[in-house]
C-alpha cells in the first residue's frame, strides 16, 4: 500500500478550512459581545410563557403572518385553552397572527414598519435577541426615548421598560487608542427584578425560536433515528463490501 | 470447498441484509413524499367546523354556507313539507337511507335530528356526478317540475331528483341520497357544521 | 425463474437490456485500484437523483409569484406535512452537489482524468459544472429572501456591466421583479434540469467508451488476458464496484442526513440568515455574499479594481478549466508519478482556491481581504497558465506496468 501524501494533506485541508468556517460563523462580526440564551426548546412550561408574553407584548405591533394561533396547540395546549387565554383578538384559531395596525400608520409613527416576528429568530438568532432585549437604555437624543446597545438607533421604544426598569449608558474612559467600555446600569428599577426579567426575556425568546421553526424538535428526534439506521446500514453494507472484495487481489 | 459454500451463504445473507435495508429505507425516506401530498396542516385548518347562524331562515327557505369548499344547504322544511316525506317511501330508491352517508342521528325519514326535525342541513353536491342541485322546493304546478312533484331537488347536469330530505327518486342517474355532514347544535339558532360534539 | 427468463428474452429481442447491464455493469471492467476519491462520480448522481426528485415535491406547495414565493416557502416550511424535509434535503441537497463535485474534480486534477483519451469526458465534465452553477443562481432567487434577491441583482449587475441590454433582457424588467422570479423558475424546474440529465448521460456514455482512468494513471486496456481478452487489472464493476460504492452511498448520507436534521443553516453556510427577510428592492442587506459554492469566483471578481475587468477575470477562471487537457504537457497522469513541481502547483491551486473561497464570504472592507483575494487570484491562474511549463520541466517518476495497491 502506498501512502499518498497529497491526498492526506488535502483532505486535512479541506477540513480543517470547513471546521474554521463553521465555527466561526457566517457573518458574525458583532460589534457587542452577545450573552448565550438560556433557552430550552422542550420546556414547554417557559415556550407557553413565553407565548403568553408574545401575545401581550409583541402581536401588538408585529405580526408572525406565517404562524397560525393553532400552532399554539403544539406547545401542549388544548384549544380552549388557547382560544381563552392565548388569543387577546376575535381571531379564530385558525387564523394567521395578523395585527391590525396599518403599515402606513407604523411608518409615520416609528420611521420603519415593525417587522413581521415569524421567522426573526433565524434571522438574528436566539443570542442576538436575548441580548437585544435586555439592552435599552434612556437616550434624550432619541425622539422614542430609547436606544439600543445591539441595534443602534432602533426604532422601536422600550415596550418592556415597565418590567426591567430604565437603564442608562455608563461610558467608562479607556485608555487613548483603545475601545469604550459601554455598559448598562439600571437607574430606575422595574416591576421586576433583574433575574425575573431575564427569565421573562429567556421565555419571550425561547417562544420566538419555536416559532421560526416549528418542526424543530422532531427534526432533531428523526434525526436520531436516521443516524441509527445509517450507522447500521454501513456496519452491514461494509461487510458486504469486504465479502466481495475478498476475491480481488 | 466447505469454505467456499459458507462464503456463499454469508455473501447470500449480507446481500438479503443489504436490500432489505434498502427498502427499509427507501420507505422512510418515501413516507413524508408521500404524506406531504395529503392536505397540509393549512388545509386541515380550514377545514376546521363551520358556524352557521340560521335564525333568519324562515320556514320554506333555504341558506348555502361554504364548508371544506363545498356548498351545505341549511333548510327550514314546512309542516307541510314534513308531512309530504312519508309519502314520498315508494318512489325513493333509498328511502331508509340504508346505502347513502349520513350521521346515525340523521337516519331517519326527515334525515334530520329529534331536536330540530325540521331543519335539513346536506352537502349540495348531487351523488351522481358532482354537480350541485337546484331547489325546487315547492309542491305541484308551480315548480316547472310537474303537477305531481313532492317538492326537492333537482340537479342540472343530468336531471336527478331529490325529494325534501334529499332522498334520489327512483329510475335517478344519482345512486345515493345527498350526503349529511356531521353537524351539532351550539344553541337554538346556531349549529356548527363538520363537528360531532363541541369541543371534543 | 423459467417465466422470469422467458420475459427477459422477450424484452431482449425488442430491446438490449441484457447488453447494457453487461456494458455498463456486469461487464464494465473498471480498475481494481480506485480509492477514496472514486465515490464522488456516483455520488454526485445521487445527488442528482435527489435533487431531481425533492424538487419535483417542492415544485407542488411553491408559487413563482413575487407576491406568495416567500410565504409559499414558509407554508412548505410549516403547513405541509414534512415539507421541511423535503426542503432541508432540497437545500442542502445544494450545497452538498457542489461539494461532491468539486471533490470529484479534484480526483481529476490528482490523478490526470483529465489526459487523452478523457478529454471529451472532461469537457462533458465542465459543461455539467456550468449548469450546475446556472442551476444552482436560478434556484437560489425562488425562496425570494433578502439573499435571494439580491444576490440575484448583484451577478444580473455583472451581466449589465458588460452588456445593459442583455441584463434587461434577463431580468425581463429594470430590477429583479416577478417577471424575472418566474422566468427564473421556468430555467430552475426544467431547462436546466432537462440539460443536466443529457449531460450527466453523454458523460457516462463517453467514460464507458474509453474507460475508467485510476490512481495510478495507467490504461489497464493495455494489458489484457491473451485469451479473455479482460484488462488484468480491472474487475467487473458489478458487483464490485457497486458493492463499494454502495457503502460510500452510506457515508455520505450519514453526512447529508446529519446536516439536515441537525444543521440544515450549516452556520449560515447552506440557508443564510438574511434569506429568512423577504425580498425588499428598496432596502439592501449590509452584507452581501454568494453561497459558499460561489465564493472564490466571487472573490476574483472582487479582487479585481475595474468591473468589467473582473468580470471578465470571473469568466475565464471558470472557462480556462475546459483548455486543461491542453495546458497538461506532464508525460506521465498520476500525481503519484509527477514530479515536485506540479505537486507545489496543485497544493498551492488547491489552498488558493479554498482561501479565495473563505475571503469571498468576508467583508470586503477588512483590510486583508483585497490583497489576499489578490495574491490568490494570481496564484489560480498561475497553476494554469503556467501549466505547460512547469509540467514539461517537471521530473516525473517511472511508471509502473501494472496498477499498484
Amino acid at each position: 500500500m502506498k501512502i499518498d501524501f497529497w491526498k492526506k494533506c488535502l483532505v486535512q485541508w479541506g477540513l480543517g478550512m470547513l471546521m474554521a468556517l463553521a465555527g466561526s460563523g457566517a457573518f458574525a462580526n458583532q460589534a457587542v459581545k452577545l450573552d448565550h440564551a438560556p433557552i430550552d426548546p422542550s420546556d414547554m412550561a417557559s415556550l407557553q410563557r413565553g407565548a403568553q408574553h408574545f401575545m401581550n407584548y409583541c402581536l401588538t405591533c408585529h405580526s408572525a403572518q406565517f404562524a397560525r394561533y393553532d400552532l399554539l396547540t403544539r406547545l401542549g395546549l388544548t384549544e380552549e385553552q388557547v382560544k381563552k387565554n392565548l388569543i387577546l383578538t376575535d381571531a379564530k384559531i385558525a387564523d394567521y397572527m395578523t395585527v391590525v395596525l396599518n403599515p402606513k400608520d407604523a411608518k409615520a409613527w416609528f420611521g420603519v414598519p415593525p417587522p413581521d416576528l415569524s421567522v426573526e429568530a433565524r434571522v438574528r438568532g436566539a443570542d442576538w435577541l436575548y441580548t437585544y432585549l435586555r439592552s435599552f437604555y434612556r437616550d434624550d437624543q432619541r425622539d422614542s426615548g430609547w436606544n439600543n446597545l445591539v441595534f443602534r438607533q432602533v426604532a422601536m421604544p422600550h415596550v418592556l421598560y415597565e418590567l426591567q426598569g430604565e437603564q442608562v449608558l455608563k461610558v467608562e474612559e479607556g485608555k487613548p487608542g483603545e475601545h469604550h467600555a459601554a455598559t448598562l446600569v439600571l437607574a430606575k428599577p422595574g416591576k421586576m427584578s433583574p433575574k425575573e426579567y431575564d427569565q421573562f426575556t429567556a421565555d419571550l425568546v425561547n417562544y420566538l425560536v419555536f416559532m421560526a421553526e416549528p418542526m424543530q424538535q422532531t427534526r432533531i428526534r428523526i434525526g436520531y433515528g436516521v443516524m441509527i439506521f445509517l450507522a447500521l446500514a454501513f456496519v452491514v453494507t461494509r461487510a458486504l463490501k469486504h465479502e466481495y472484495w475478498k476475491d480481488v487481489h | 470447498m466447505s469454505e467456499a459454500q459458507s462464503d456463499a451463504g454469508r455473501r447470500k445473507f449480507l446481500v438479503g441484509a443489504t436490500v432489505a435495508m434498502a427498502a427499509a429505507g427507501v420507505a422512510a425516506v418515501g413516507t413524508p413524499f408521500v404524506l406531504s401530498m395529503l392536505p397540509s396542516a393549512r388545509a386541515r385548518a380550514a377545514g376546521g367546523p363551520v358556524e352557521v347562524d340560521f335564525s333568519k331562515v324562515e320556514p320554506g327557505m333555504m341558506i348555502t354556507q361554504e364548508w371544506r369548499g363545498q356548498p351545505i344547504w341549511v333548510v327550514n322544511r314546512t309542516p307541510e313539507m314534513l308531512a309530504q316525506l312519508a309519502k314520498n317511501t315508494d318512489l325513493l330508491s333509498d328511502p331508509d337511507s340504508a346505502d347513502s352517508s349520513q350521521p346515525d342521528y340523521c337516519k331517519n325519514t326527515n334525515r334530520a335530528t329529534t331536536e330540530h326535525p325540521n331543519l335539513f342541513v346536506a352537502v349540495g353536491i348531487c351523488t351522481h356526478l358532482g354537480c350541485s342541485p337546484v331547489d325546487k322546493m315547492k309542491m305541484g304546478e308551480g315548480s316547472g317540475m310537474g303537477s305531481d312533484w313532492p317538492g326537492g331537488f333537482f340537479c342540472p347536469c343530468h336531471g336527478s331528483k331529490y325529494d325534501m330530505s334529499g332522498r334520489v327518486f327512483k329510475g335517478m342517474p344519482a345512486p345515493l341520497n345527498l350526503r349529511i355532514p356531521p353537524y351539532t347544535f351550539l344553541t337554538s339558532s346556531r349549529l356548527l357544521v363538520g363537528e360531532e360534539k363541541k369541543g371534543a | 425463474m423459467n417465466a422470469m427468463s422467458r420475459l427477459l428474452g422477450w424484452v431482449d429481442a425488442r430491446f438490449p437490456l441484457t447488453t447494457v447491464w453487461k456494458e455498463h455493469l456486469a461487464e464494465y471492467y473498471a480498475p481494481k485500484n480506485f480509492n477514496f476519491w472514486y465515490y464522488f462520480g456516483s455520488l454526485a448522481m445521487l445527488v442528482l437523483v435527489i435533487q431531481i426528485v425533492t424538487g419535483i415535491f417542492l415544485t407542488m406547495n411553491y408559487k413563482p409569484d413575487a407576491r406568495f414565493a416567500f410565504a409559499s416557502v414558509e407554508y412548505i416550511m410549516r403547513d405541509v406535512d414534512y415539507g421541511w424535509l423535503i426542503r432541508y434535503m432540497h437545500s442542502t441537497g445544494a450545497s452538498m452537489f457542489f461539494v461532491v463535485v468539486y471533490l470529484h474534480m479534484m480526483r481529476g486534477l490528482m490523478y490526470g482524468s483529465y489526459r487523452k483519451p478523457r478529454e471529451l469526458i472532461w469537457i462533458l465534465g465542465m459543461a455539467i459544472y456550468l449548469c450546475l452553477m446556472a442551476e444552482a443562481f436560478f434556484g437560489y432567487l425562488l425562496p425570494w429572501g433578502q439573499m435571494s434577491y439580491w444576490g440575484a441583482q448583484v451577478i444580473v449587475s455583472l451581466v449589465d456591466a458588460i452588456s445593459p441590454p442583455v441584463a434587461l433582457w434577463i431580468r425581463g424588467d429594470y430590477v429583479i421583479a416577478d417577471a424575472t422570479l418566474n422566468r427564473f423558475f421556468a430555467f430552475h424546474v426544467i431547462a436546466l434540469p432537462l440539460v443536466l440529465v443529457i449531460l450527466v448521460f453523454l458523460h457516462i456514455v463517453a467514460l464507458h467508451e474509453v474507460g475508467s482512468n485510476n490512481p495510478d494513471g495507467i490504461e489497464i486496456k493495455e494489458k489484457k488476458n491473451p485469451v479473455t481478452g479482460i484488462p488484468l487489472d480491472g474487475i467487473p464493476f458489478h458487483p464490485y464496484y457497486t458493492v463499494k460504492d454502495i457503502m460510500g452511498v452510506v457515508v455520505f448520507l450519514a453526512v447529508y442526513f446529519g446536516i439536515i436534521f441537525f444543521s440544515p443553516e450549516m452556520g449560515g453556510y447552506f440557508l443564510e440568515d438574511n434569506n429568512f427577510i423577504p425580498a425588499d428592492p428598496l432596502k439592501t442587506p449590509p452584507h452581501i455574499a454568494p453561497v459558499w459554492y460561489f465564493t472564490p469566483f466571487y472573490a476574483i471578481l472582487r479582487a479585481i479594481p475595474q468591473k468589467q475587468l473582473g468580470v471578465v477575470a470571473m469568466g475565464v477562471a471558470v472557462a480556462i478549466f475546459f483548455l486543461l487537457p491542453w495546458l497538461d504537457r506532464g508525460l506521465v497522469k498520476s500525481i503519484r508519478y509527477r514530479g515536485n513541481l506540479y505537486k507545489i502547483a496543485l497544493g498551492l491551486f488547491v489552498l488558493a482556491f479554498l482561501i479565495l473561497g473563505y475571503m469571498g464570504t468576508q467583508d470586503p472592507n477588512l483590510w486583508y481581504v483585497n490583497p489576499v483575494s489578490r495574491v490568490c487570484a494570481l496564484v489560480y491562474f498561475g497553476f494554469f497558465v503556467l501549466m505547460p511549463i512547469y509540467t514539461r520541466l517537471d521530473k516525473t517518476k517511472p511508471v509502473p506496468e501494472r496498477v499498484t495497491g
